[in-house]
């Protein structure tokens, strides 16, 4: 029991520490907002080194191996810990100046973590459908937070209801899956979902498939995306930062978790699945984002275009695209944010501006800004040496290795495509004439933030090793299930 | 010695090419003159050493390609053949330099034409004294390089850049032809070294080689694809188009480039390559009817031009036929030698020219001129040698190295030597014709210009008569003092091994033997063109207009250069530029561009729209797509993949 305890140490500590803070903030005589803010930051930071830690044991299980410990779940908590309190960070500014701030959200994000880090770590059914809705209700909420925008409750709404709707068919999934398999643990249901002569049992299939579309919403993969420019846009522009990172890096990770662990000799199943979506994704995210005027929903169709390029390594089926995946998440999770720190930036006298026009001449009137930003455009759309040209490289290979031409060459393709939209924003900042009133200096974090980030993707390049050993220790750690010490692995290195 | 010779040039070029607007205009030229006037009295020395005293040199400056069997080394040949061109090159270069320190003197752009003509004269240095015939392709395509600068040296001039791009594109054929005859002394005899290939000549004659299922002897190919080469660089018959064009350059590079050296590059090539060409007649007989056309035909077009400037380039190009017929007929020790004297006397009137066209404001039409005898006297004496030295007045240059042409077509045996001597005494005649003409229409008479004009006429600097003053010199004494070298007896010592003869070519002993009509035709020709000419141009100038009108079409021909350029024009340039239309618009514009990058981003804009357009924003939508995307996956699997 106790050892049950400390797998689940780094959940328990954010747990226990949102009611903390919760009672704080209620209870406080004064506003307690900053106070829970930097509490909320300093929780994800101890759960992300606490889980990091964490990957010494090895794999582990815990309830009944219902929750599970190992280098994968350990690194990609950790990310997605990280990213949260990025986000939480960035949001501040934003929430004080558009009068959102309460302490409320802070504790929704830390909850909302909570639930991703069981998600990342579930082993079974239960557990992970568990992590899902405690991940996905503070979501809803944070995402209707503005409480007097009829776009902010719109789009809570919105995602209220698609989101139960894909819980029901990831439920239904997981019931036919169950019933077939007799068993809701996922070496069980890999045990029993075996072809034979080739072919898979039919009704299995179709759970698989439920069960996909459950998941691939939560990453916004098409078609099960519909939700994501329309929540991207109404929600505050803090929250869809937020929405950008730290949910994808999560959903992500267990959608790997089940499909490798639960389904792996399946692959022949749902590797086709995962290759249409994964290719539907890329070219949608490519071609509607050339059309959008608006800078939220232009990253809503990024960032499906994103899942759809981290999905080729996942198509691919093997270590190097499982460490692919990861890698790209990674940056991608850090050019997203760095992308939103600019955009939360985007203010003038009159209140936030949206619109990729008023970007214009962004390069004479915010040098640094526009440097950033522009960093960061050519990293999305993959041009050498930025960090994203790594992450599609990696995942490219891993499919190419995998024997997956067809999608390999229609991803550079689409890839292409989608560098017009990046390169538009850059010709409008730095081509296009600057229009009368000026942007209002960055706030001190987000300007540390954006710097910190295009830095990033601008030199990762030049020592790209450690985060690609993590990903590939991550990437072993889960295939093998063995016992990976993702992270002493890497600082033992010679 | 010799590496001062050919480096001298190339630095001043570079130091005037690059530094020109840090150390000035004044400083670049006199940089570069000094330069080649100290490189042009070492090709003196040089010439005395070698070819007088009979001791060829080689130098190794470095290895420049070595791969595989291809052994390529960069040396300086010296022997008798180099060091005439070396005192060719550099003595006209050096005087060109000085004298377009007076010409170019109002020019903005003087210190890139110093670099350009130092270039040039470094490039022409690089062939002649090229040991094999890679070095020899870098000095062509050089002078090639720099002759195409030249021209288009007033580059704000739409004519000069037309002129250029033409000059370029007619010695891209010569020199496909020269590159193919390259290519096929490596593929036979498996160097380019000049010796190696030489010593093989013998059994290339035997060979034969298989090429697109033709069986062509080996020797004559690459003897008639090396004289392709020579064609396009020294302004043969059908490739001689490019001259009159360059005419638009200015003119110390009309004297040097297309009157002196370049175009006798091809003339040089041929008496390099004589092992070769001795021992394939068909090639040599093909040499003499080339150059005897030329001869011919550039004399006729001299006859009607107006533009000063253009009836010299069609005399350099006829003279150019003569020394081509001269090496068909194994006569290569005279060609030399009438390339030597043309030389002078050839750059003595284009710089002669110019300095009418400089007194004149530029003004380069005959018709318009008249009467300068009195205004420019030493100009006018000047030209006046290089006439008579051109046509062949005794003693000059000329009546000894031209004579000498014809007399050698008379006396060789092989070929068509027949034909070329009619056509060489005929074209004497034309010669004299419109070089008095020439002489006439700008010097005597009564002036035809505006007053205004007239006033300024002003005799031209010393700086530019100095060097006329050399190549006058030049003019009249070169004949004199080397016939006896260069084509009379001690012509095997003064050669030596850098011509080779074969056993049975007794041209150069027969051509002192040939009876007296024969020695004597140039001088009636020269007397009777001389005639004729004053009689037209003199007593009765209004003969001229009258004989024109008469033979109407005969005078539009020959004013029209044979229609050439419009046969070319219609047979080569409209086909192409149709083509090339058809694949710019037709296959560039419409198919790749429609269905590359133009059709494909339209089609994007269609495919964005169609998926901006599914966002509708009503949840029912939504959750519809979601809902067909997973009965999708499942009809998938249950028709096609789920077995």
């Amino acid at each position: 029991m106790f050892n049950d305890i400390g797998l689940i140490l780094p959940e328990l500590v954010l747990f226990l520490g949102a009611m903390g803070l919760l009672m704080l903030g209620a209870f406080s005589s004064k506003d307690a907002t900053r106070t829970v803010d930097f509490g909320a930051i300093i929780l994800l930071l101890v759960a992300a080194v606490l889980s990091l830690t964490q990957s010494q044991n090895g794999y582990a299980t815990a309830f009944n191996g219902a929750f599970v410990v190992d280098g994968f779940a350990a690194l990609m908590k950790a990310l997605t810990f990280v990213a949260t309190a990025i986000a939480i960070l960035m949001s501040r500014d934003f929430m004080a100046r558009e009068k959102l701030a309460r302490f409320e959200f802070s504790v929704l994000l830390v909850l909302a973590a909570t639930g991703m880090g069981m998600m990342i770590s579930a082993n079974d059914l239960i557990a992970l459908y568990m992590g899902i809705e405690l991940q996905s209700l503070a979501l809803y909420v944070v995402a209707a937070i503005n409480r007097d925008s009829l776009r902010s409750t719109e789009s809570g709404l919105k995602y209220f209801v698609l989101g139960a709707l894909s819980s029901g068919l990831l439920l239904y999934g997981a019931s036919l899956i169950y019933g077939f398999s007799g068993s809701i643990e996922f070496a069980e249901i890999a045990k029993a979902f075996q072809p034979v002569d080739g072919q898979l049992p039919i009704a299995m299939t179709i759970g698989l498939v439920f069960l996909i579309a459950g998941l691939a919403f939560k990453i916004s993969a098409v078609p099960f995306h519909m939700w994501t420019p329309d929540v991207y846009e109404g929600a505050p522009t803090a929250v869809t930062a937020f929405f950008a990172a730290a949910p994808k890096l999560a959903g992500m990770a267990i959608f790997l978790r089940v499909m490798l662990t639960a389904f792996p000799d399946a692959i022949i199943a749902w590797q086709q699945i995962i290759i249409f979506v994964s290719f539907a994704s890329m070219l949608l995210g490519a071609f509607a984002a050339i059309g959008q005027q608006n800078i939220k929903r232009l990253m809503a169709y990024s960032s499906i275009g994103h899942m759809g390029f981290a999905l080729v390594g996942f198509a691919a089926g093997t270590q190097d695209g499982v460490s692919g995946v990861i890698l790209y998440m990674t940056l991608y999770a850090i050019m997203t944010l760095g992308t939103f720190a600019c955009i939360l930036s985007m203010r003038r006298e009159g209140g936030m501006v949206e619109r990729i026009d008023n970007l214009a001449g962004l390069s004479q009137t915010r040098p640094f800004m526009a440097a950033c930003l522009a960093i960061m455009m050519f990293s999305l759309a993959g041009i050498p040496p930025m960090a994203g040209f790594f992450g599609k490289l990696f995942v490219f290979r891993a499919a190419i290795d995998a024997g997956l031409y067809g999608l390999s060459i229609l991803g550079v393709l689409s890839s292409v495509v989608g560098a017009y939209y990046y390169l538009r924003i850059v010709k409008i900042m730095y081509i296009d004439a600057p229009s009368e009133d000026d942007y209002q200096p960055m706030p001190r974090e987000l300007s540390i933030m954006a710097g910190v980030m295009a830095g990033f993707a601008l030199l990762f390049f030049v020592y790209p090793a450690p985060l690609i050993e993590l990903s590939n220790g991550a990437a072993a750690a889960l295939l093998n299930g063995a016992g990976t010490d993702v992270v002493t692995g890497l600082l033992s290195r010679p | 010695m010799y590496h001062a010779i050919v480096f001298f040039p190339l630095v001043g070029a570079i130091i005037a090419g690059l530094f020109g607007r840090i150390i000035g205009h004044k400083r670049s030229e006199q940089l570069t003159s000094g330069l080649l006037v100290a490189s042009a009295i070492l090709s003196c020395v040089a010439f005395i050493d070698v070819a007088m005293n009979n001791n060829p040199a080689t130098v190794n400056l470095l290895s420049w390609i070595h791969s595989g069997t291809l052994n390529i080394d960069w040396v300086l040949r010296i022997d008798t053949l180099t060091a005439v061109m070396l005192v060719v090159v550099n003595g006209v270069s050096s005087l060109v330099h000085i004298y377009s320190i007076g010409y170019m003197s109002h020019d903005p752009g003087r210190s890139r034409f110093f670099a350009y003509l130092s270039l040039f004269t470094f490039m022409m240095l690089m062939l002649v004294t090229a040991d094999n015939f890679v070095q020899l392709f870098f000095g062509w395509e050089g002078v090639g390089l720099a002759s195409y600068l030249l021209i288009g040296f007033w580059f704000k001039k739409p004519s000069a850049n037309a002129a250029a791009m033409k000059a370029f594109v007619v010695n891209r054929v010569g020199d496909f032809g020269l590159i193919l005859g390259m290519a096929a002394i490596y593929f036979t005899v498996g160097s380019l070294q000049f010796d190696e290939v030489f010593a093989a000549a013998g059994a290339l004659s035997e060979g034969k080689f298989d090429f697109l299922g033709l069986t062509l002897p080996t020797l004559t190919t690459i003897c008639l694809l090396l004289f392709m080469g020579a064609m396009g660089k020294s302004a043969q018959f059908m490739l001689h188009t490019w001259l009159p064009d360059a005419m638009e350059g200015p003119t110390p590079v009309s004297a040097l480039i297309h009157a002196a050296t370049m175009v006798t590059a091809g003339v040089f090539l041929v008496a390099r390559c004589s092992p070769l060409f001795e021992l394939s007649p068909t090639a040599s007989a093909v040499v003499i009817c080339v150059g005897a056309i030329t001869a011919f035909f550039a004399a006729t077009v001299g006859l009607v031009q107006n533009d000063i400037k253009r009836v010299i380039a069609y005399s350099t190009c006829s003279q150019l036929g003569y020394m081509f017929v001269a090496l068909g007929v194994g006569a290569y020790q005279v060609a030399m030698f009438h390339l030597f004297t043309h030389a002078f006397f050839k750059a003595l009137l284009f710089l002669g020219a110019g300095s009418v066209i400089h007194a004149m404001q530029d003004e380069q039409d005959m018709r318009k001129m008249g009467g300068l005898r009195q205004l420019v006297p030493t100009t006018w004496f000047m030209m006046l040698i290089g006439t008579l030295a051109l046509t062949g007045f005794p003693l000059t240059a000329g009546f000894f190295s031209k004579d000498a042409v014809i007399e050698a077509a008379y006396a060789a045996h092989a070929g068509p030597h027949m034909f070329g001597f009619v056509l060489l005494v005929v074209a004497a005649l034309f010669t004299s014709f419109y070089s008095w003409r020439l002489m006439f229409m700008t010097f005597y008479g009564q002036p035809r210009c505006s007053t205004e004009t007239l006033n300024h006429v002003h005799e031209s600097p010393p700086v530019m008569l100095v060097p006329l003053l050399v190549l006058a010199l030049g003019a009249l004494g070169a004949g004199l003092v080397f016939a006896g070298s260069f084509i009379g007896d001690g012509q095997a010592a003064f050669w030596g091994a850098s011509i080779f003869t074969g056993p049975d070519n007794h041209v150069l002993h027969d051509l002192h033997n040939v009876p007296l009509w024969v020695k004597l035709s140039p001088l009636v020709m020269m007397m009777t063109g001389f005639i004729v000419a004053w009689v037209m141009y003199i007593r009765s100038p209004e003969w001229p207009a009258q004989i024109a009108a008469q033979h109407d079409l005969l005078y539009k021909f020959l004013l029209n250069k044979w229609y050439i350029d419009e046969l070319y024009h219609l047979i080569f340039v409209r086909p192409v530029a149709w083509l090339a239309r058809l694949f710019w618009k037709g296959g560039d514009g419409y198919v790749i561009d429609g269905f590359g990058p133009n059709g494909i981003a339209a089609n994007v804009l269609r495919v964005t729209q169609r998926f901006v357009g599914l966002q509708t924003g009503f949840v029912y939508h939504y959750a519809f797509v979601m809902l067909v995307g997973v009965a999708g996956f499942v009809s998938w699997f249950m028709l096609a993949g789920g077995h």
